[in-house]
């Protein structure tokens, strides 16, 4: 399955760029969305895939006896989700305020700094 | 102590403007105890160092390291730890004085002693990088001092010209220097005086000895980096007389006398030194001899001075270095004496041009006769110290053989235009008729007279019995930089000899060109093409040209475009990166063997990939924020379908609350309108895929490569018997770590506070932009 | 106000305290089953948001009783104090510690700084979101 997820890390790298290059503001947001599910499921795919192995150890047992899941990837991502979406927050209000403030959702009227 | 001795004076400056606050017009009295002190500690040392003793004393700095700061206290530094923390004395002193009721004298206060306190350990120093660190710090705080005045443009801008160019050769010099530790094997000084062949055999000697030169050249404004000295004149006169004058200006003499037993004595060393040195001293002195600002005119002679130091250390033997260190002290007293006069001038009457002054002795009697003894002295008239130096410096050059009777022609030449310069600084305010000034002149306060009397009677009393200073002190300074002990005795009287008869010669002269001052100053001062392309054109050209090159490669690099920033990154992401990996690996990263897919898996990444490509390409708001919602919700199961629940409920959420922020903040926006061209979208996608491609490769190329064991397993075992937590993923979050957690979580509190503060702490829309 | 719908209004009426309970079921299992502070955190805000968009925010705020950024505070100081007692236990900071206690009928129950960081981590994040969306709403009208 490691490649199947290769190719479709690669495909959302590819329409998040994309986006992300574009000159509206609400396309970069969703850019930047593609891109930080992108990475996740990179760090996801590259440190092994295991089915049906939750790192659970199963009451009465001290320590795992069965082969599981890698733990760690699975840490830090979950906080990586989180905080992806505090900064999209963040992201999200800045575009908002941008547009009150200049009333244009193209960015390339937003290069200069005295507004 | 000498660690606290050399430190002292930072401390000090921290307090100095509390002690303002408390003791108000005093403080200047109050301050100068600790420089007072210091000269009475050093002076315990000249006992043993005339008797020829060298001491290091070495500080444990970080003891794990083998670090340690170490001092070197022989002849040299202790000529100059003398003269710095005895007109320090009196700088400080006079400072109170002449900035009385001045804004920000709390921090002249602050600079001036920090500036002592470098100064003391860059001559203190016995290691080449504290040495260095000491340097940079007297060439920032000399900065901020020219720059006392910091309203004024022009003050500024020649802070700015000092910095620069001091700093250039600094960090010249620490080139220098790393390479002299590195062939020497140390960084002590006291051990790289001892090896000076190795130095001068060496393959590099030519290299460092440019490099250290230039930190030398600079610092102690030798032709061509001389324009910066008198620019430095903007600051406050204290501060003149004391850094550029007295002793930071000196720093660059002090290195060449300090390395001259080791990379002195060849021939490049001689050519170098005694042609810029040379070249130096009558710049100088042509330069004063210009000038009509009394200020300037101390300056230009000041680089005179400099210059003639340069000369007689390039020189080498026994005869120079006694001149050299003779002469060194006789200008430390006589220019600061003579500087402090210039600004109690200033001070009382409001003006520097010597055109305007005249007169003064029936207003400032006593000012007056101090300006006649220190000019006298700077004249090299008997009885003063000035002349004991003077006759010392043509003997040196008439001793030398060969190129000598070139050096002397110029020395006396120069010591021609020194006497008409000192008669103009001295004659011109004080004699004559009195005339209309600025201000109404009174003679100075004592706190401004206190300093040059007693530094001009120095020069008298050394004058009057030379074997005072000569004997002990200033022999063993010139051992240090002869690197021998040398036995020379001074005296006032040498019988009628060569340079008793080139002396009246000069006197005459140099009389002369006083008479003929205003007729060739005018003279000297018609079109001279040195103003339009002498170094300080040069140095305005290159810095004018940089801050245009600045500007011009800021223009294209930073445009204002996040596009082409990232196209810029990417690209260049995609050519080394992809470059690295097919000429490492070829095709070879490419999967092989068996697929182990489910179909049901398929499906979700398929729809994944779909949603992807859709949200791109949709053209409502509405329908691309759904289109996102399915990636997100299709990787979530991903999550779950590998083993992964945590992560999935968490997408799960975080998708949710995704879609509600953006549907509330984004909802009012309009549709997306099509922006760019049809060429620019193609090429866009080109560089996606062109990404994508290499993210998908370089996945391809790492999987089942494992170069360190996973810790994981160890979380895997201990997670219940040392965490007491079944679910492994969230004993790592919160016990084994919770540290990082922490953090995390700081990071969305910052989020949330942003949020908050753009949202709730915003300006007014501008109006009338579309 | 009558633009919000009556049966999102009677559905948030019923969801809230429903998903509130869930989420505090989620972080206290979170140490041994899926779960835990953030996923917690993530139900309650959800929880509120839905509330939210059914009543508007005057009531929410009226409900959370705590202002979310002082929330945001709050549970920033219980996390980075949950590490501080192992030092004085002479262990390194954020050290996990337990107290078993046995009661009487519920059984054994297990309270620890490892849980005291993850109700923490739980506040921080409800604090968060909920700061976070409250702000949007309110600036949106």
């Amino acid at each position: 399955m490691e490649p199947v997820l290769a190719l479709v890390v690669g495909g959302l790298y590819a329409a998040a760029i994309y986006m992300i290059l574009r000159r509206s503001i609400v396309k970069l947001v969703i850019g930047l969305l593609l891109l930080s599910n992108a990475a996740n499921l990179l760090i996801f795919t590259v440190s092994g895939l295991t089915r049906e192995a939750p790192p659970l150890i199963s009451a009465g047992l001290d320590a795992p006896v069965t082969p599981m899941a890698d733990p760690l990837p699975q840490a830090l991502i979950l906080t990586a989700i989180v905080i992806s979406f505090g900064v999209l927050a963040f992201a999200v209000v800045l575009i908002n305020r941008a547009w009150h403030v200049v009333q244009a959702e193209d960015m390339d009227q937003m290069t200069g700094t005295d507004t | 102590m000498m660690l606290t001795a050399v430190l002292s004076g930072f401390v000090l400056a921290a307090l100095a403007p509390w002690l303002f606050r408390g003791l108000g017009a005093r403080t200047g009295w109050v301050l100068a105890l600790l420089p007072a002190a210091l000269l009475a500690w050093f002076a315990s040392f000249v006992p043993s160092v005339a008797g020829g003793e060298v001491h290091v004393l070495q500080h444990a700095w970080v003891p794990s390291l083998g670090l340690q700061l170490s001092f070197l206290v022989d002849g040299l530094s202790l000529l100059f730890a003398l003269l710095i923390s005895l007109i320090g004395t009196f700088i400080v002193i006079y400072g109170g004085g002449y900035l009385a009721g001045h804004r920000d004298l709390p921090r002249f206060y602050v600079l001036i002693l920090s500036f002592m306190a470098s100064m003391l350990g860059l001559v203190l120093s016995n290691n080449l990088i504290t040495l260095f660190v000491f340097w940079e710090l007297t060439s920032i705080t000399s900065y901020l001092l020219i720059g006392f005045n910091h309203e004024d443009k022009e003050a500024r801008r020649c802070a700015l010209q000092g910095l620069l160019v001091t700093v250039t050769g600094g960090l010249a010099l620490l080139v220098g220097l790393v390479m002299m530790g590195l062939i020497a094997g140390s960084f002590e000084l006291s051990e790289i005086l001892a090896s000076g062949e190795l130095f001068r055999d060496h393959a590099l000697y030519m290299p460092i000895l440019l490099l250290v030169l230039a930190g030398a050249f600079t610092k102690s404004a030798q032709v061509p980096f001389h324009f910066w000295l008198p620019n430095a004149m903007a600051a406050p006169t204290p501060v003149s007389a004391y850094l550029h004058s007295a002793t930071m200006v000196k720093a660059g003499v002090y290195l060449m006398a300090r390395l001259n037993p080791t990379m002195g004595g060849t021939e490049a060393w001689f050519l170098i030194l005694g042609l810029v040195g040379a070249l130096t001293m009558l710049t100088g002195v042509w330069m004063a001899y210009r000038s009509t600002g009394i200020k300037r005119v101390l300056a230009y002679s000041t680089v005179m001075a400099l210059g003639t130091l340069t000369m007689l250390i390039g020189m080498g033997g026994e005869k120079a270095a006694m001149a050299a260190v003779t002469f060194l002290l006789a200008h430390a007293l006589y220019k600061g004496a003579l500087f402090m006069v210039a600004g109690a001038i200033d001070h009382e009457t409001g003006t520097k041009d010597l055109e305007q002054l005249g007169g003064l002795r029936r207003k400032m009697p006593v000012t007056a006769v101090v300006a006649v003894v220190a000019g006298l002295s700077l004249a090299g008239l008997p009885p003063l110290f000035g002349f004991v130096a003077k006759e010392l410096l043509l003997e040196a050059v008439l001793a030398r053989p060969g190129p000598g009777w070139i050096l002397a022609g110029l020395v006396v030449l120069s010591s021609m235009l020194v006497v008409a310069v000192a008669a103009i600084v001295v004659l011109k305010p004080f004699f004559g008729a009195l005339r209309e000034t600025p201000r109404h002149p009174h003679e100075a306060p004592p706190s401004m007279l206190l300093g040059p009397a007693i530094l001009a009677s120095l020069g008298l009393g050394f004058g009057l019995l030379p074997w005072l200073a000569g004997q002990g002190l200033l022999a063993a300074a010139a051992s240090a930089v002869y690197g021998h002990p040398v036995n020379i005795s001074l005296s006032l009287w040498h019988g009628v000899n060569l340079p008793l008869i080139l002396s009246a010669l000069i006197l005459i002269a140099g009389i002369l060109l006083y008479f003929k001052w205003p007729r060739l100053r005018d003279w000297f001062n018609g079109p001279v093409a040195l103003d339009q392309y002498g170094p300080e054109a040069l140095y305005y050209r290159f810095t004018g040209a940089l801050s245009n090159f600045a500007g011009w490669q800021t223009r294209v690099l930073q445009n204002g475009y996040m596009r082409n920033y990232l196209l810029t990154i990417l690209l260049t992401t995609v050519a080394v990166v992809g470059y690295t990996l097919f000429s490492r690996l070829g095709w070879g990263w490419l999967p092989s063997g068996e697929l182990d897919v489910r179909f049901y898996e398929l499906v979700v990444a398929g729809g994944i990939i779909v949603a992807a490509v859709g949200a791109a390409v949709m053209r409502s708001k509405l329908a691309a924020v759904a289109a996102m919602g399915v990636v997100g919700f299709a990787v979530a199961l991903i999550y779950v379908l590998f083993s992964a629940p945590d992560l999935g409920i968490t997408q799960v959420l975080v998708e949710t609350l995704t879609v509600i922020l953006l549907v509330l903040a984004l909802f009012k926006l309009p549709n997306f309108s099509r922006l760019s061209s049809r060429m620019s979208r193609l090429r866009d996608v080109t560089v996606g895929v062109a990404f994508g491609g290499l993210m998908a490769a370089l996945m391809f190329s790492t999987l089942g490569v494992q170069f360190e064991p996973s810790i994981s397993a160890w979380f895997l075992e201990s997670a219940y018997t040392e965490a007491q937590g079944r679910n492994v993923v969230n004993v790592i979050l919160v016990d084994f770590r919770a540290l990082d957690t922490l953090g995390e979580i700081y990071v969305l509190a910052l989020a949330a506070i942003g949020v908050y503060a753009m949202m709730k702490f915003r300006s007014q829309p501008a109006e009338g932009r579309s | 106000m009558s633009s919000y719908s009556l049966i999102l209004r009677t559905a948030a009426r019923f969801l809230l305290p429903l998903l509130l309970m869930f989420s505090v079921f989620l972080l206290l299992r979170g140490h041994d089953l899926p779960g835990g502070g953030f996923i917690a955190g993530l139900v309650a805000s959800c929880a509120f948001v839905v509330y939210l968009f059914a009543f508007d925010v005057a009531p929410v705020r009226r409900m959370l009783r705590l202002d979310p950024r002082s929330m945001v505070g709050v549970g920033l100081l219980l996390a980075a104090l949950s590490g501080v007692p192992a030092v004085f236990m002479g262990d390194a900071f954020f050290t996990g510690l337990w107290l078993e206690l046995e009661l009487p009928r519920v059984g054994e129950i297990k309270l620890s700084t490892p849980l005291v960081f993850d109700i923490g981590v739980y506040l921080v994040v409800l604090g968060s979101v909920m700061a976070i969306v409250m702000a949007l709403a309110e600036g949106e009208e």
